[in-house]
């Protein structure tokens, strides 16, 4: 797993020498070392340096950009229209929530749920779970937008068809309630990798705990409570941390609802997306990926900081 | 499993029907997805077809620009896997086998550098990067693009893998006078080749399945990849041909289906299940 980078530990002195001269290492790097610096690490900082000029895709900015300072910023910080529809504020804000939603109350919640319920069910109903939860998670994304877009057509959807057999009335989703929409999208889309997760803390979880506490006659959910619950909130830790990182850099649901009316569903990723190449306000979008990039550091060093202490197995 | 208390019966049956009926919400998105390509009148309706038929996928067969999509998906999946695999099997080894002052920081470094740049934060600087390259519209930017972004993640895992391969192999090899580069090739590697499978799957199923930096790198039809297909197909084509995307969609899906089904046999899902990004 990619928890544990922290230096491997000193090992004994004199009886390890190294199998590849320095050089010969350095070599062997060069070709990895070369693609990322070029994708990522440069990218990194030419980011910050655009996102102070006024740099546009098109016309007379895009070739000789000039230097604006801290404009961009200010812009997208300016108090009058932050929480406005459509501007930075009202991203931030709706990407918040599409976080605490779909992520940590709809992902986590649901697939500790399905792990724990799946320890104990028959094998067949198991691999039943297993592969529809897994599907929704590795089907390429254009195909799950669009097996979406089928099933929450108003005049044919799947869902329609289900509500007006048992009675209910029809709903446009995705014209009504789009954000509820897209919650609901990334549950399905990711619960399957902390029901993963989960899944492998408690199998690693020792039987004997959970026979002892049968003696004792615990109910399931007195043993999920004190044993189960306790024993992994390492891996819970981890999950949120990992599933809170992706949800917020998510694009998927572009292919889904295109931003939305009235910036309904426009999450950062996709504010940022419109700024820079829809409207080509490159200086712009460059401010709110630096932005983006400083929120992504505070949760990578969170992250890191406890894969460095404990090392979970999964 | 015979002599359980009433209660322990009970709760088993229940936990059996909520995990059932929370499978089954989770099947009723994808349920269309299966039947609608073999119903030669689909449409965004379900429905079970009658009879069953393979006629739309000899629709997609015959659309010239449905077939290039899926071949450029082919040239920037297999291109970009054929670098992340070489560079991260030959850095990994280094990394885990030379004692190149500070690999312990470089290895910490590229890890937070990689899961900072994330595809969405950094889609303006990569486009600048790409066309100060002059490299715009060109499977060879999305193929450097996805390499040097998924290159950290694919080091690490090898490395892990490789830390975990006894140096004695090697060793006995120089022993018996192989030079390092030799030991490397005709020792070590055929040893870490079931990682270097794991790393390569990985990063088909990434570069196969993503649409965002294709979508902002490519301009022409001609290198558009079925990702950017499928969605052109449903967002801008009016009323969108369903049978023709129904059909698309499965055949674009199968290779992933495919890879995780084999990684799953061979490795078990575990492994290769915490390490999609």
């Amino acid at each position: 797993m990619t928890t544990d980078v922290s230096a491997s530990p000193p090992k004994s002195k004199g009886k390890n020498f190294a199998l590849l001269s320095n050089r010969t290492g350095a070599a062997f790097f060069v070709p990895a070392g070369l693609l990322v610096s070029v994708f990522v690490i440069i990218p990194f900082f030419w980011v910050i340096f655009v996102s102070f000029t006024n740099r546009t895709l098109l016309g007379k900015t895009a070739l000789s950009p000039e230097f604006v300072g801290l404009a961009n910023y200010l812009t997208l910080f300016d108090p009058a229209s932050f929480f406005q529809r459509g501007q930075f504020g009202f991203s931030l804000i709706l990407t918040t929530q599409f976080v605490l939603c779909s992520a940590l109350l709809g992902q986590a919640l649901i697939g500790l749920i399905l792990a724990w319920l799946i320890q104990t069910v028959p094998p067949a109903v198991k691999r039943m779970v297993e592969t529809f939860v897994i599907g929704a998670w590795i089907l390429p994304e254009v195909v799950i937008g669009f097996a979406w877009f089928a099933f929450l057509d108003y005049d044919n959807g799947t869902l329609n068809m289900i509500l007006t057999n048992l009675g209910l009335p029809k709903g446009d989703f995705l014209l009504q309630q789009p954000f509820w929409v897209i919650v609901i999208f990334n549950t399905w889309r990711g619960a399957a990798f902390s029901m993963m997760l989960f899944n492998s803390a408690f199998a690693s979880i020792p039987p004997s705990y959970f026979q002892a506490a049968d003696v004792a006659g615990a109910s399931s959910f007195q043993k999920f409570r004190d044993i189960g619950l306790p024993l992994i909130k390492g891996h819970i830790v981890t999950d949120l941390i990992l599933i809170t990182m992706w949800t917020f850099n998510v694009f998927t649901p572009f292919l889904l609802t295109n931003g939305g009316l009235s910036y309904k569903t426009e999450l950062v990723s996709i504010y940022n997306y419109r700024v820079a190449f829809q409207d080509f306000q490159f200086g712009k979008g460059a401010a709110v990926g630096v932005i983006m990039m400083l929120i992504n550091l505070a949760f990578a060093l969170i992250y890191l900081s406890i894969g460095k202490k404990k090392t979970p197995k999964t | 499993m015979k002599n359980l208390p009433f209660h322990a019966v009970l709760s088993r049956i229940a936990f059996s029907g909520l995990a059932t009926i929370i499978g089954i919400v989770f099947a009723l998105p994808l349920v269309w997805f299966i039947f609608s390509p073999f119903n030669a009148r689909a449409e965004l309706g379900l429905e079970i077809p009658d009879p069953w038929t393979l006629s739309n996928f000899f629709t997609v067969f015959g659309n010239g620009f449905a077939m290039q999509a899926l071949w450029n998906s082919f040239i920037q999946a297999v291109g970009g896997v054929i670098l992340v695999g070489s560079a991260a099997t030959l850095a990994a080894y280094a990394l885990s086998r030379s004692s190149i002052p500070g690999k312990g920081a470089v290895t910490y470094i590229l890890l937070l550098f990689s899961s900072v740049v994330s595809g969405t934060a950094a889609m303006v600087p990569i486009f600048l990067i790409v066309s100060a390259a002059g490299l715009m519209d060109t499977h060879l930017a999305v193929i450097l693009t996805f390499a040097g972004g998924l290159l950290p993640t694919a080091m690490f895992i090898l490395r892990d893998f490789i830390d975990g391969i006894p140096k004695s192999y090697e060793e006995s090899a120089m022993v018996a006078g192989a030079s390092p580069v030799q030991a490397f090739f005709d020792v070590a590697l055929p040893v870490i080749r079931p990682g270097i499978v794991v790393v390569v799957v990985w990063a088909f199923v990434n570069i196969w399945g993503s649409f965002l930096i294709p979508f902002i790198l490519l301009r022409s039809s001609e290198n558009m990849p079925a990702s950017v297909a499928i969605y052109s197909f449903y967002s801008e084509a009016g009323t969108p041909v369903v049978t023709l995307l129904a059909a698309y969609s499965l055949i674009y899906s199968l290779p992933v289906i495919a890879l995780y089904l084999f990684v799953s046999w061979k490795f078990g899902f575990r492994f290769f299940g915490g390490i999609k990004a």
